[in-house]
């Protein structure tokens, strides 16, 4: 761990206390002196608190920081190209392509499982001022990450030194609602929430949200237990624009799910276990991660899953890279969200993980990669990366997508409120 | 015992000082563990239940009560759960352990230690894994459930997964071993001659059983049940791997509400009301099997 004594000039203790903690007035520093009563001691107990200062940090780092040499890259599991070298060690082919191009050497690890248990972990580091010890981490848009933004926790990009990100990102993942103009976060991949179902137990096609409510499949219906995916796609079922849609459109879309829950419909509000139920047959249709089914359907071996965006439309969510406050290397971090918006990057990533890749011309590469290569196999799956829609999405699919409902924290506790109601019940 | 010792220099300890400040020297780490660990998160608990805010703003101690009505308001039924599936559990795990304990503790004779070492073996094995793997057993097309459906002996829409059922029986399962134990360590040091006394006295089988062992046992079935009781009524994680819709238990909303939602105050009023239920229900518990029994069976 870092002490603050040994913080590059950029991030200055002082710099860092003033934009992290809260700052003790001295009418606040005189009453914890004069705090006798139990009630005074009590009213000046609190937790975070801390309106952060509306001056931008963005010159503050990128006039300073300079190139070191190193990147800590903070990420998820099964989320980057692998290969296994010859003393049977994992390595990361685009990461020794990297360092080999830029000198800058990326340890790598991916410490973030779960949003909500990754940011109760950093959390109280950033509240405190102490760097995270991550200049690269992979957040999900979500209430976390709002929180993350609101709180001035995460460093200003600087889009001079992302040329990449503005060439070749397409338009999509380049305005994103949750984070406008950009200015903490770009993405690294992306995916659809929509409804996966059991080709081989339904016969019909499945086209529409009001499937997840057919009585026909009583009590072999699977939800999100995520109120973001949850609520956001019971409301587009409804007709209603997540973005548009107010606290009484909430309301009523948990009581749709209410009435899903109470006539036995659903079976059960799932985690990420839901993939593994509909994979064993204890569910026949659920709502789904668009990676999940390609990923179920390839360890299966079979085609069984079919996943689809409902015509009243479908989620799509993106994993953003973002620079956390207290980075030391801030310069290299940046360097390298730059250096995965190159095609033939953001090709190898899709290659290998299979989400949407936010460069559209990466199906170029793939499409070449694919007549290259010399043994059926590999040519075979080269050539169905670069047909798969759940890479690279067509138009019409993207069209009927949205963002979660951004919510500020007010909105959030009563979103949660709303729909916890029904989900844990 | 003074006599001659006035010569003797004497360690400190043995000093008149040292003498009365021994035992609280001794008892000293367990205070403070129980201070820095216990009480004092105990009070930071209290103090945030009390708070209001949001977690970018920050949260202020206002003697906010309103969390404690508006949270039980919300999620009386999830208390009701925990207390319904914790007690089947716990009823269920004392009728399933205490023959075993009786018949390892009288009947296993040498090989007691050998007959324990297998009830416990499984155990060994991280409890999130084994009810991960209840999960795969009981699926509705599952090993288990799965031939029967094909032999027509259960209908085809039979499942155990996500019921009160399969989250009662995964508690009961899980938390076993805590109510074997205490049974069978009460039943095992029962003195044989108090048995043979009574069946010299003419009582038979059953007498000598309800009249004698099962008396001398309740401080086991006593300590067995808190053991089980507690944890199982807190418990969410059975509820969430083998629960559905309808089945959440107030540790799991805890939980979501503190992680996932980030909402300190309300989760902190959630457990402190928990907590208290607990405490009145085992006093409530200790006042008529407790004590009182404890003592006499000695």
């Amino acid at each position: 761990m870092t002490t603050l004594r040994e913080l590059p000039e950029f991030l200055d203790a002082a710099f860092l206390r003033g934009l992290t903690q809260r700052r003790i007035t001295r009418r606040g520093a005189l009453a914890g002196a004069g705090a006798i009563s139990l009630g005074a001691f009590l009213a000046a107990c609190g937790i975070g608190g801390n309106q952060p200062s509306a001056a931008t940090h963005q010159n503050w780092v990128w006039d300073k920081a300079k190139k070191t040499g190193t990147l800590d890259f903070g990420s998820w599991p099964l989320y980057i190209d692998t290969a296994v070298d010859s003393a049977g060690n994992t390595t990361y082919p685009s990461l020794v392509e990297f360092t080999k191009e830029t000198g800058i050497k990326v340890n790598y690890s991916e410490p973030i499982q779960d949003i909500a248990e990754f940011f109760a972990k950093i959390a109280p580091q950033l509240q405190a001022g102490t760097p995270i010890g991550y200049d690269i981490i992979v957040i999900t848009n979500s209430i976390q990450l709002t929180n993350l933004m609101l709180k001035h926790w995460l460093v200003e990009l600087d889009p001079s030194k992302l040329p990449n990100f503005y060439k070749n990102g397409s338009k999509r993942v380049q305005n994103r609602s949750f984070d406008p103009g950009n200015r903490f976060t770009i993405p690294w991949q992306s995916g659809f929430t929509g409804i996966a179902y059991n080709t081989k137990k339904i016969s019909r096609e499945i086209t529409s949200y009001n499937d997840l409510f057919d009585p026909a499949f009583k009590g072999k219906v699977g939800m999100f237990t995520f109120t973001q995916d949850t609520g956001n796609l019971t409301l587009l079922g409804m007709g209603i624009k997540p973005d548009n849609s107010k606290p009484s459109d909430w309301q009523k879309a948990a009581d749709k799910l209410k009435q899903q829950r109470d006539s036995g419909i659903l079976r059960k509000f799932y985690d990420q276990s839901y993939i593994k139920a509909l994979s064993a047959g204890d569910t026949v249709i659920s709502m789904a991660w668009s990676g999940d089914v390609y990923q179920a359907n390839l360890s299966a071996g079979n085609e069984d899953l079919k996943f689809i965006l409902p015509k009243e439309g479908g989620l799509i969510w993106t994993d953003n890279m973002c620079i956390p406050v207290g980075a030391a290397h801030p310069v290299d971090a940046i360097t390298y969200m730059n250096y995965v918006y190159d095609p033939k990057v953001a090709a190898e990533l899709a290659e290998a993980i299979n989400y949407i890749t936010p460069v559209p011309g990466a199906k170029a590469v793939v499409e070449q990669d694919a007549a290259a290569a010399t043994d059926a196999d590999t040519k075979q799956s080269l050539t169905d990366t670069a047909n798969s829609s759940a890479v690279f999405p067509t138009d019409a699919d993207l069209a009927k997508t949205y963002y979660y409902r951004t919510l500020n924290p007010a909105e959030a506790t009563q979103w949660n409120d709303i729909f916890n109601a029904v989900i844990l019940s | 015992m003074a006599v001659g010792t006035a010569t003797v220099r004497r360690p400190a300890l043995t000093t008149r000082w040292g003498r009365a400040l021994a035992p609280y020297l001794l008892i000293f780490p367990g205070v403070a563990w129980l201070l820095i660990f216990f009480l004092f998160p105990l009070l930071t608990l209290a103090v945030t239940s009390l708070m209001s805010g949001d977690f970018v703003a920050g949260f202020q101690f206002t003697w906010n009560f309103n969390n404690y009505t508006y949270g039980l308001g919300l999620y009386a039924t999830q208390y009701s759960h925990s207390l319904e599936y914790g007690a089947s559990a716990t009823l269920i795990a004392f009728l399933l352990a205490y023959p075993a304990a009786y018949w390892i503790a009288f009947h296993a004779g040498p090989r007691k230690s050998a007959y324990l070492l297998i009830i416990l073996l499984p155990f060994f094995v991280s409890f999130v894994l084994r009810t991960l793997s209840w999960e795969t057993l009981m699926g509705d097309d599952g090993p288990i459930l799965g031939p029967l459906k094909s032999a027509h002996l259960i209908p085809s829409d039979f499942r155990v997964l996500a019921t009160p059922i399969a989250v009662t029986f995964g508690l009961a399962y899980t938390f076993f071993p805590y109510m074997l134990l205490p049974i069978y360590a009460s039943l095992e040091k029962i003195d044989r001659r108090l048995i043979e006394a009574a069946e010299d006295l003419f009582a038979n089988r059953v007498e000598v059983f309800r009249r004698v062992i099962f008396p001398l046992s309740i401080p086991g079935v006593f300590a067995g049940v808190l053991l089980t009781g507690i944890p199982a009524t807190a418990d969410f994680v059975n509820q969430t791997l083998l629960g559905g819709a309808g089945t959440t238990m107030i540790g799991r909303v805890i939980e979501q509400q503190f992680e996932v939602s980030a909402n300190y105050p309300l989760a902190s009023a959630l457990a402190f009301v928990f907590m208290l239920g607990l405490l009145a229900m085992l006093l409530l518990y200790q006042r008529l099997f407790g004590t009182d029994e404890l003592v006499r069976a000695r």
